[in-house]
């Protein structure tokens, strides 16, 4: 049998969608053969929607199956069919005309340009020049050459035209806040077209095995917390309330399949009656929905202050599954936030009272862990009692201060529960001011770096 | 009979009775027909996902068989259910002859006391089918094993009458809001499609396609503002169904000018929730 490298190349794509976190199987890996040979050949985007409609079952996998894609299926070769710019054979070979300060200026002003129109074919066009003319790192001999996108970005620096495209959009008639997110989108747009199309050139030289392996960034679902960029932070935001509801759904389902209480012997024999004394239906006495009071104590300090917000959204998108939640915001003092999670309240303005009742939390600025513990036992040492779980939400770095450890085992000991969540992986505990074992001797430890962990942790608390 | 002879063939044939499909879908639809898979279309409500399914049936002429899922569908809703009236009016009919009971006991049960489902029905019908499992979401976890037999062999078995097995595979669609996930099982037997927000160009045929005599202007104002809405953080965004219906307002309400007075005043009709409401004119600057 004489095997073509394309049979290759597609058993390789599908390495290393699974390699991702894609559970694909057998089944649709024939499906996806299946699909490639009833569709035409000619287009690209065919063939992407093919390979997408078999192997795809989950729309958060969608931009890691894209990257890998453009990884195993490029759109261009090289440079592509479009050479950089018209005095692209003059220049050729010389590479310090294409870059240099003059050229950066007006590569700048291309881009100010197409960003602010928001067109997207010239963006796509100039994410690979960019590539091309700043990101080039010129290596030692034939095949050692690299691609960098950080390079790139670092010289082109397209979120320092941020201001230029709100000033061009607010001029077109926009409003404020509004220009300043769809300007930050375009930036962020851009740059990730920039880092695709450095990966697409590193993969052509070196095998796109070797950067499946090493440069797709996880689904957003599993993006660690404290490694989120700005932009990510958005698309966490947006997944917050939807994953609640996902949640609450299967907890009213896995409840209600659970529902039936005791044998109510009383009402079975009276029905039995009708039916000659045989109990055909039994009835069953209603079961009590039992819910706790939840007692949200958690780190807001700069290092955690992502995983902090999210867990509180989460925990007050869900407030309906428990009696009662009370929240306290703590650096080194506590400071109670209840009162900013009004029922059917804004997401992003809770964000931003979040935000600003930082500084509430905080006397002296760095994060003490011991001296929160012990205010929070003065001040509101009625939150926690028999009918509450208590939830402390942070990275368990103390500054090398006293931790109060006595002070944490009386507030376990009056809770009924409680649970500590650490954004760090477990590999990191206990190095540095990190005080993890201390702390997860009093209250159990769990790691939670992503939306997927905190997904399964409150569905298991509850 | 093949559904479709291409994607660009979907595309013709779906615009030809309203329905506009991009590439993707198109792609995607075409091949749920050429390789005779179940197609699971999932995303935000109001995005087209059951218009998709009434149009297939449409553009191919084939009939639309319905099941439309909630809490507590059980296999008598979906599958098939025996007549159980007809069948105590059978057995006391036949006491006064001489037949056994062994007899009586194959009578009751064939075809005649048999009352199908929707599931069922679809896989029994001989002519063009377009079987609809609507917001498969909803269902409890046991349907989903009910689903894996006819999704995968497109058979049925009623223990007294043995396996049914399609004639004609009908083309399913299940359409799901994501508010729970599906297991893998089933999930591994469909073809996907996730369908989004359209762009601000398809959806502006669609509007104008939708309601005629809509002006120009005013359809690129409402698409825009459309988008706009959609880019901020609501609790629901508006669907491609609320812009239909605005559109329909604004020609009820005879507005020609998409200005910002007529925009707070319209709110209502594609925003459904105070918050939202708030906050698309705070941030839109309405009435400032």
């Amino acid at each position: 049998m004489v095997r073509s490298g394309l049979l290759d190349r597609h058993i390789a794509f599908l390495e290393a969608l699974r390699g991702a976190g894609l559970s694909v199987s057998l089944a649709e890996d024939l499906d996806a053969i299946a699909a490639l040979t009833a569709v035409d050949w000619s287009e690209r985007g065919t063939i992407h929607d093919a390979y997408a409609a078999t192997l795809v079952k989950k729309h958060a996998q969608r931009p890691t199956f894209d990257t890998l894609f453009d990884l195993y299926f490029p759109r261009l070769v090289g440079e592509g069919a479009t050479s950089l710019g018209d005095e692209a054979g003059e220049d050729a070979d010389d590479e310090t005309v294409r870059d240099n300060a003059q050229a950066l200026a007006d590569f700048r002003a291309e881009l100010l340009e197409a960003m602010v129109a928001g067109d997207e074919e010239t963006l796509a066009r100039l994410a690979v020049e960019a590539v091309a003319r700043f990101g080039a790192m010129p290596g030692r001999g034939p095949g050692l050459s690299s691609w960098s996108a950080y390079t790139a970005l670092q010289r082109v620096s397209p979120a320092d035209l941020t201001e230029q495209i709100v000033a061009a959009l607010l001029a077109e008639g926009r409003v404020d806040g509004e220009a300043q997110r769809s300007a930050g989108r375009r930036v962020g747009g851009f740059t990730r077209r920039v880092e695709d199309d450095a990966r697409r050139r590193i993969a052509e030289e070196k095998g796109p095995d070797h950067v499946a392996n090493v440069a797709v960034r996880p689904t957003i679902d599993r993006l660690d917390f404290m490694a989120a960029r700005r932009s990510d932070v958005e698309e966490m935001r947006r997944e917050i309330y939807p994953l609640a509801r996902r949640l609450a759904t299967r907890l009213t389902q896995e409840h209600h399949a659970r529902r039936r209480g005791p044998l109510d012997f009383r009402r079975t024999v009276r029905a039995s009656i009708s039916t000659g004394g045989v109990p055909l239906v039994t009835h069953h006495k209603p079961k009590r929905p039992h819910r706790t009071e939840l007692v949200v104590l958690c780190d807001v300090s700069g290092s955690v202050a992502n995983f902090a917000q999210f867990t509180l959204l989460l925990v007050f998108a869900l407030r309906d599954q428990f009696q009662k939640v009370r929240a306290f915001t703590f650096i080194d003092h506590v400071h109670e936030v209840t009162e900013h999670f009004r029922p059917g309240a804004d997401v992003a303005d809770v964000m931003a009272d979040l935000a600003a009742s930082t500084s509430h939390a905080a006397l002296w600025g760095r994060t003490n862990y011991g001296r929160a513990f012990t205010k929070f036992q003065e001040n509101h040492a009625d939150a926690v009692g028999p009918k509450s779980s208590l939830l402390i939400l942070g990275d368990a770095r103390s500054n090398y201060s006293d931790l109060a450890l006595d002070v944490l085992r009386d507030l376990a000991g009056a809770a009924r529960h409680s649970w500590w969540l650490n954004p760090e992986h477990t590999r990191h505990w206990d190095t540095g001011d990190s005080a993890a074992t201390a702390y997860g001797d009093v209250v159990p430890m769990v790691e939670c770096r992503n939306l997927t962990q905190l997904g399964e942790f409150v569905h298991d608390i509850l | 009979m093949t559904w479709f002879s291409s994607p660009s063939d979907v595309t013709t044939r779906l615009a030809e009775v309203g329905y506009l499909a991009d590439a993707a879908t198109s792609t995607t639809a075409f091949l749920a027909g050429a390789l005779e898979k179940p197609l699971l279309v999932e995303g935000p409500a109001g995005v087209g996902k059951t218009e998709l399914a009434k149009a297939v049936a449409a553009a191919t002429g084939a009939e639309l068989v319905r099941l439309q899922c909630y809490e507590g569908l059980d296999e008598a809703r979906a599958l098939y259910e025996w007549n159980y009236k007809k069948q105590l009016l059978r057995i006391q009919a036949s006491q006064g002859d001489d037949q056994t009971w062994s007899e009586t006991h194959d009578d009751i049960f064939t075809d005649e006391f048999l009352l199908t489902r929707p599931l069922l029905t679809a896989i029994r019908r001989e002519e063009p089918t377009v079987l609809l499992i609507d917001e498969v979401d909803k269902t409890d976890v046991e349907v989903e094993g009910l689903l894996l037999e006819v999704l995968s062999d497109f058979q049925v078995t009623i223990p007294e009458l043995g396996t049914v097995v399609a004639v004609r595979r009908p083309f399913v669609v299940l359409t799901s809001n994501a508010t729970r996930e599906l297991s893998e099982a089933v999930k591994r037997r469909c073809l996907y499609l996730h369908l989004e927000y359209p762009d601000a160009e398809r959806e502006r045929e669609i509007v104008t396609s939708q309601v005629p005599g809509l002006e120009d202007k005013v359809a690129g104002q409402l698409v825009a503002t459309v988008a706009r809405l959609r880019e901020l953080e609501l609790k629901k965004a508006p669907s491609i169904a609320e812009s239909v219906d605005w559109a329909r307002t604004l020609i009820a309400l005879e507005i020609g000018d998409l200005d910002e007075k007529a925009i707070a005043d319209t709110l209502g009709v594609i925003l459904k929730h105070s918050s939202d409401q708030e906050r698309a004119i705070k941030e839109l600057r309405l009435r400032a």
